[in-house]
């Protein structure tokens, strides 16, 4: 028994290079599962969402800005006379639990929201990381007395559900799909439908560290024949710096919620209805991350 | 029995793992200081030879900010194409007969982003019955292992950060 143990020992250690260490510690490694992160810089992808959610405690000040459409001409400086802005905050109540609330000058909506990141990608494992994302809206205008019938809250508010479904292919490319409801209360029934259905596809290239090139487009199904509008594609030039985030955007929408963009999009993009903007963000953390 | 395999194991090599770690590191700079603690790190110390290799998983480093931790495996570190620091090399003048807690050399090659490098570090070394306290405290340069910062930052990033590494080893 005892020779046994000694052969065994031999045998075990005889021929340790340093390699051989690096190596039995590298299969001694317990398998954690590996998340990819970051799969996008920021919880905007140009006009709409990320699978992005706030770590917890992190609170996200966004700031967007619209300019009217550059083929106003002159006059109204290319559309820089115009302006629709979204004011938001953003919290991270848990690092996949999100709640949001902002208010936008088209339409004067107030919106607010609840995002859940339900899957994380994971290396060698689960191909995609997938988040839940429901948006509860008003819109305060028209005034009551304005509207010319008896508009109650109830036709005020509008519902939008996403599912949004990304992956990170490389560290530069990484690409989301976002499958969408939108349903309004009160819709034009001559030329939309209350509950309408899109799906939504985007990605971004980066071109540097802090540089990402970030394209989105939003396809809606069973449009009738005369509706009037159109489908909402955007560009945007991401540029990251410290707690900054600032989003370069073209696009044919002047809509910074999804009932508006999505479904209200009154510009061609390819008849220069192009409308300049921006997304600022700056994040703030609350308290210290726990050790 | 009980007293022969103690004698052939510190014959023909004993191996230690690593049961505890901590990786931290720190950068003083005219903005923002940045510290960072990684308990994630795994290793491997052959007492025969002292031989020693610790590998770091990138990813496992926490910050006082999310988003630090997030510029720091994107823009920095790499962690997707470069997920661990390695260090592979040797103790050098250490007594595990000695109780005490020794001054020891370590060199060897130390991987970080990609860059292998030859380093030597001193530190200390602790062996008791059964288990070993390794620490060291050094410092790196950025540039040495193409870790870029960008002029945007620099105020807030130092160029040279102090590494603290501390290790019990219990024996395998």
């Amino acid at each position: 028994m005892r020779i046994l143990i000694v052969l065994f020992f031999l045998a075990g250690t005889a021929c340790y290079a340093q390699d051989d260490l690096l190596n039995e510690l590298e299969q001694s490694n317990p398998t954690e599962p590996e998340y990819v992160t970051s799969t996008f810089k920021g919880s905007r992808l140009v006009n709409g969402q990320t699978v992005k959610t706030k770590n917890k405690r992190e609170l996200e000040f966004i700031f967007s800005h619209r300019f009217g459409a550059i083929n106003q001409g002159l006059y109204e400086l290319f559309g820089l006379d115009q302006a629709y802005v979204r004011l938001g905050l953003e919290y991270g109540i848990t690092d996949r639990l999100g709640v949001g609330l902002g208010r936008n000058s088209v339409d004067k909506t107030m919106d607010s929201y609840l995002r859940y990141k339900a899957l994380k990608q994971v290396v060698g494992g689960m191909p995609v990381t997938i988040t839940a994302y429901g948006n509860f809206a008003i819109k305060t205008s028209p005034k009551k007395e304005d509207a010319g019938f008896d508009i109650t809250l109830e036709d005020r508010l509008s519902y939008t559900g996403q599912l949004l479904i990304a992956r990170k292919f490389t560290s530069a490319l990484s690409l989301q799909l976002m499958p969408t409801v939108v349903h309004k209360n009160l819709a034009d029934q001559t030329i939309e439908n209350n509950t309408q259905f899109a799906l939504g596809a985007g990605g971004r290239v980066k071109v540097s560290k802090s540089i990402s090139l970030n394209v989105e487009y939003y396809h809606r199904f069973g449009v009738p024949d005369n509706n009037p509008y159109y489908d909402a594609l955007g560009f945007a030039v991401d540029i990251e710096t410290g707690g900054h985030d600032f989003q370069l955007i073209i696009t044919n929408t002047r809509g910074l919620t999804e009932r508006a963009f999505i479904t209200e999009t009154a510009g061609d993009f390819f008849d220069g209805d192009i409308h300049l903007g921006f997304n600022v963000t700056r994040t703030f953390q609350f308290g210290r991350k726990k050790k | 029995m009980v007293l022969t395999t103690p004698v052939v194991l510190s014959v023909y090599g004993q191996k230690y793992a690593a049961e505890q770690s901590l990786v931290s590191f720190f950068s003083d700079a005219p903005v923002e200081d940045i510290k960072a603690e990684n308990h994630k790190a795994i290793s491997l110390l052959n007492v025969s030879t002292g031989e020693v290799a610790i590998s770091i998983p990138i990813k496992d480093f926490e910050f006082a900010k999310s988003l630090m931790k997030e510029h720091f495996n994107e823009k920095y570190l790499e962690s997707d194409k470069y997920p661990k620091a390695i260090f592979q090399g040797k103790f050098i003048n250490f007594n595990l007969n000695d109780s005490s807690e020794q001054t020891v050399n370590a060199t060897g090659k130390l991987t970080i982003h990609g860059v292998t490098r030859e380093i030597k570090v001193s530190g200390t070394f602790q062996p008791s019955p059964n288990q070993i306290v390794a620490r060291s405290k050094f410092v790196i340069r950025l540039e040495d292992y193409k870790v870029k910062i960008p002029q945007i930052l620099w105020n807030n990033i130092a160029e040279e950060v102090e590494v603290t590494i501390a290790l019990t080893y219990k024996r395998l």
